[in-house]
């Protein structure tokens, strides 16, 4: 029996396991390497202090036989270029092909990378499914040249191996390009590629992305907001977020010679003061020397830390994306009328700092309306009338800037959205169901640490503190929602009133003078009719409960309210590049939209599943007018 | 519309009322409103007295300058609007018709004036009960729900309608029978037997039981409609026939005879020339089964909503008899309704032969 015990290394464990990072079916594992790359090049570009200027190309290899349209094939080759700092020559095998190698894991900073698993995981999905070794060009500066690399990974030793290194003439001045060969299945909708990419841009609008899809299209998603999000800092770890074990690791690795020095050291909020303090009441002396501290003092030390005061952790260490940007990402990817955004201030769940950060967009546009206005003119059939669809709303989660697709149901950010009693802010919602109506919900965790329920980060965990924080932010959403919603209703009301007595008083005269034999002066009964309409209604008055005189968004920050007379609140506007960025020469079709006006990317937002809606409301007016 | 100098009828004269009062209204800047009066249990009580089922004072007011009744209001119009048109051209039509007739979608937009016939219906409804007008005078009719047979001469259009010559199925009673329209000019019947279910009127009319007890056989099939209920009152009115009501043994068939004896709580306007207080309840009892040996199988588990409806009939002013409390008490106790095709279960001529032949000897009946 003993001769067959051996090690398993990671490699060989995630090889059988690979269900846990994420690659359980060809059409997850598309999106999980496209993820993984984007993902790292999004957080290298950053933390080098470099605008995010990213190109993703997704193409069908033919291997071999005819080329399958994109729906039908079974393989395809990622390609990921960014213009961040690049990665010198001799990390450059480790990081895309050893498992567990990377920069994130040991330090508290929010990242969007955690482990150093994603990428290199990708890369030997890639091996094991096509063989193809990962294809990386480097470059770390105009002054230097580019490195190529084709490297594989050793399952077994779960180390690189290099199958090609050489210097190449590169294009770019800096910059790190990853081409993978995978198996995999494309597939437009829900938890797709094109999803990802969409509420990437949403939650990250200081990125310039180019995606060119395998069927050919270009999507070119500009830089909506010219300003990097803060550097996050490094932090120490609370002594609230750690456990036991890690107690006695920390105090085996430390380099400070005195407990009392080693808790004011390594930790973040101790101060010497305070390490004296938890030495005295731990019963130790705080000269001790930490590799001293073993067995029952540890825990002692242990319990004592965790019933000491100590202040929450700094949370400068967090970077999140702020109300003015994801309003912003929001504005200009998803159609709506209206739209807010909310930041919680940082908390703590097991002594590791978050903010939750909430956005809401609702409704279809001003577009939308008025085409189902025109829609409306044929006379309806008994029956036919209004056929409410009751659409439930969307949720989108992110960490650390990264939308997540998959597990809704298990995550804290859903269970936060269904707790919430939409009801009270005016949407529908039926028991244990998401609220209905035409409604995105946004919902973001930035943490040093985000507590994921499994390695292919796809769901938070329930912790009450995150739980917490993500209803009352959600609960502000709503309540901006609420009264943007009663608002409208008001003046619908008032609308509706002044337009059905305007209709009636016509059938009524009518009817009145076929009643009479046709011997009625219609004209006069119509006019007195028409008065007494008018006064009751308020005349111009309505108009002033209606809006129409241009007011802001009283009393609801950080929101934006687009009618079809314009738009209200402060609305990001949508320049050509900031200077300074690498201006890529390819003239897509969505160009020339950024030149004067802002585009949306109207027909290529989620909106496509749903149904048209009857909006019981004004005739079409002007054309829309935007305050870009 | 303006033909020959004809003049016009009193229900004419009412409909156009409504007109005025819109016009009356606007001469002098008010709203528009119609008095309608409300049409619900709160409106009505029982006069202990006439034995009948009385609409009550409470008026609701529908008025056009208000956003919840504009709508109402203007379909109010419209339908009296169609109503006229009808007098004018002396035709009579059902209640779908009119739905149709008032359709259209008003100008400039996409709102029809109606949407389903629901909306029509209780509209009429208020006219009649506003302008005082009964709904034949409206010249509105039901379909013919009913059917007669029986020792009965009636002159219909001109026709002279023998009611004992027309075999099994007899004469189908038009939801008109004002004297207008329908003369009675023979009738030698002793008591009129209005049935419930027109099963069991096939069976007694198949059997010739009217003609070997005498009778007029009427059905209304269910809830009898008014062309039935007038007739059954003409009869008992003119010719002085007792009524006596042949219902299954449950709660709508108890609430179906108190409808015909007092009137209904949603027509109680119509009470006057409707109701017939005379009219007694022959069967099915609930002491029945037992008296004439009907096993217990052959009954039916009274359901949740039976139970709450009993209850309910318990609550009337009409039902507060005691020979009626203890009636109902009963068939709760028993927690079992029958129907009266359950009486085939002894034998099929059961009803004809035994039941009600021996009903009528004894006396056994609820007043």
């Amino acid at each position: 029996m003993g001769a067959r015990q051996r090690e398993i290394s990671v490699s060989e464990f995630f090889t059988k396991n690979r269900h846990l990072l994420g690659f359980d079916n060809p059409r997850k594992a598309l999106l999980t390497c496209v993820k993984e790359a984007v993902d790292n090049a999004l957080d290298a570009c950053e933390e080098a202090g470099i605008l995010p200027d990213v190109l993703v190309k997704v193409e069908v290899v033919a291997n071999g036989e005819a080329p399958l349209p994109p729906s039908q094939a079974s393989r395809f080759r990622i390609t990921v270029t960014d213009n961040g700092p690049g990665i010198i020559r001799q990390q450059i095998p480790p990081i895309f092909a050893k498992l567990l190698y990377g920069s994130k894991f040991h330090r508290l900073r929010m990242s969007r990378g955690q482990q150093g698993i994603g990428i290199s995981a990708a890369g030997m999905y890639g091996q094991l499914t096509t063989g193809k070794p990962v294809q990386i060009t480097s470059r770390t500066s105009a002054r230097t040249p580019a490195h190529y690399f084709e490297v594989q990974i050793d399952t077994k030793k779960n180390e690189p191996l290099i199958l090609e290194k050489k210097q190449i003439a590169w294009e770019f001045p800096r910059g790190t390009q990853v081409t993978m060969e995978v198996e995999g299945r494309y597939q437009k909708g829900r938890a797709s590629v094109d999803e990802y990419i969409e509420e990437t841009i949403i939650a990250n609008p200081h990125v310039k992305l180019t995606y060119l899809t395998p069927e050919g299209e270009t999507k070119e998603h500009p830089r909506t907001y010219h300003e990097l999000p803060p550097a996050p800092r490094e932090i120490k770890p609370h002594p609230y977020g750690i456990e036991l074990g890690m107690l006695l690791k920390m105090l085996q690795d430390t380099k400070s010679h005195s407990v009392s020095g080693f808790l004011a050291a390594d930790f973040s909020r101790v101060s010497p003061r305070l390490a004296e303090d938890i030495c005295k009441a731990a019963g130790l002396s705080p000269r001790a020397r930490p590799r001293d501290v073993h067995g029952q003092a540890s825990e002692t030390l242990y319990k004592t830390i965790q019933s000491t005061k100590i202040m929450a952790p700094p949370t400068n260490c967090l970077s999140p994306i702020g109300e003015k940007a994801l309003l912003s990402g929001l504005y200009q990817q998803i159609k709506g009328d209206f739209y807010t955004a909310v930041s919680r201030p940082p908390a703590v769940y097991r002594g590791n700092p978050f903010v939750i950060e909430a956005g809401l967009a609702f409704g279809r546009g001003p577009e939308q309306a008025q085409e189902s206005q025109e829609k409306k003119s044929i006379p309806l059939a008994e029956g036919e009338a209004e056929q409410n669809d009751h659409e439930l709303a969307r949720v989108i989660r992110y960490a650390n800037r990264v939308p997540l697709l998959y597990q809704q149901a298990a995550c804290a950010i859903y269970k936060g959205v269904l707790d919430t009693t939409w009801r009270n802010y005016g949407v529908s919602q039926s028991r244990g169901a998401l609220p209905a109506g035409p409604m995105v919900i946004f919902v973001h965790m930035a943490s040093v640490w985000v507590p994921f329920t499994s390695e292919s980060k796809e769901a938070i965990a329930d912790y009450d503190e995150i739980r917490k924080e993500i209803t009352l932010a959600l609960r502000e959403c709503g309540r901006r929602l609420g009264a943007f919603l009663r608002r409208r209703e008001r003046a619908a009301g008032e609308d509706r009133r002044r337009n059905i007595f305007e209709l009636y008083i016509e059938e009524v005269v009518e009817s009145c003078n076929r009643l009479k034999g046709g011997r009625l002066p219609t004209a006069k009964l119509k006019e007195q009719l028409q008065k007494m309409a008018m006064r009751r209604t308020g005349g111009e008055k309505t108009d002033e409960i209606l809006g129409k005189n241009g007011s802001g968004p009283e009393g609801l920050p950080h929101s934006i309210i687009v009618t079809p007379e314009g738009v209200e609140g402060e609305v990001p506007a949508l320049n050509g590049d900031a200077p300074g960025e690498a201006v890529p020469s390819n003239g897509g079709p969505e160009e020339e939209g950024k030149a004067g006006k802002p585009s949306r990317r109207t027909g290529k937002t989620s909106r496509r599943r749903r149904g048209k809606r009857e909006t019981a409301g004004k005739p079409p007016r002007r054309a829309v007018r935007r305050k870009a | 519309m303006a033909q020959k100098a004809r003049k016009p009828s009193a229900v004419e004269k009412k409909l156009v009322s409504v007109a005025d009062v819109v016009i009356a209204a606007a001469q002098r800047r008010k709203d528009p409103t119609l008095a309608i009066p409300v049409r619900a249990l709160s409106n009505v009580t029982f006069n202990a007295r006439n034995g009948l089922i009385e609409l009550g004072k409470r008026k609701q007011a529908r008025s056009f300058f208000n956003v919840g009744m504009a709508k109402k209001f203007m379909q109010t119009v419209l339908v009296a609007d169609a109503l006229c048109e009808l007098q004018r051209a002396n035709l009579t039509t059902s209640l779908r018709e009119i739905y149709y007739r008032t359709k259209h979608t008003i100008k400039n937009s996409h709102e029809n004036t109606l949407d389903t016939q629901d909306e029509s219906d209780p509209l009429i409804e208020d006219l009649e009960v506003t302008l005082a007008a009964l709904r034949e005078e409206l010249h509105v009719r039901a379909e013919n729900a009913g059917s007669v047979v029986g020792p009965l001469v009636l002159v219909d259009d001109g026709d002279r309608v023998d009611c004992a010559r027309l075999g099994k199925g007899g004469y189908s009673v038009p939801s008109i029978v004002e004297p207008e329209y329908l003369q009675i000019t023979r009738c030698t019947a002793d008591f009129v037997l209005l049935v419930e279910k027109g099963t069991q009127w096939n069976r007694l009319s198949e059997d010739k039981f009217w003609r070997s007890h005498n009778c007029i056989l009427l059905t209304g099939n269910g809830q009898p409609p008014r062309g039935v209920r007038r007739l059954a009152r003409r009869l008992h009115e003119e010719r002085q026939l007792p009524v006596y009501v042949l219902v299954d043994n449950d709660p709508w068939g108890y609430y179906i005879y108190s409808v015909i004896k007092q009137g209904s709580i949603n027509l109680a306007f119509e009470s006057q020339r409707m109701a017939i207080p005379k009219a007694k309840f022959i069967g099915l009892s609930s002491g029945d089964p037992e008296s004439h040996g009907l096993p217990r199988n052959v009954g039916i588990k009274l359901n949740d909503k039976d139970i709450a409806r009993a209850r309910e009939l318990l609550g009337y002013t009409w039902f507060q008899k005691k020979s009626w409390q203890e009636e109902i008490k009963r068939m709760l106790s028993s927690g079992l309704k029958y129907e009266l095709d359950a009486l085939a279960n002894k034998d099929f001529q059961y009803l004809t032969k035994k039941y009600l032949p021996r009903k009528l000897k004894e006396k056994d009946w609820l007043d």
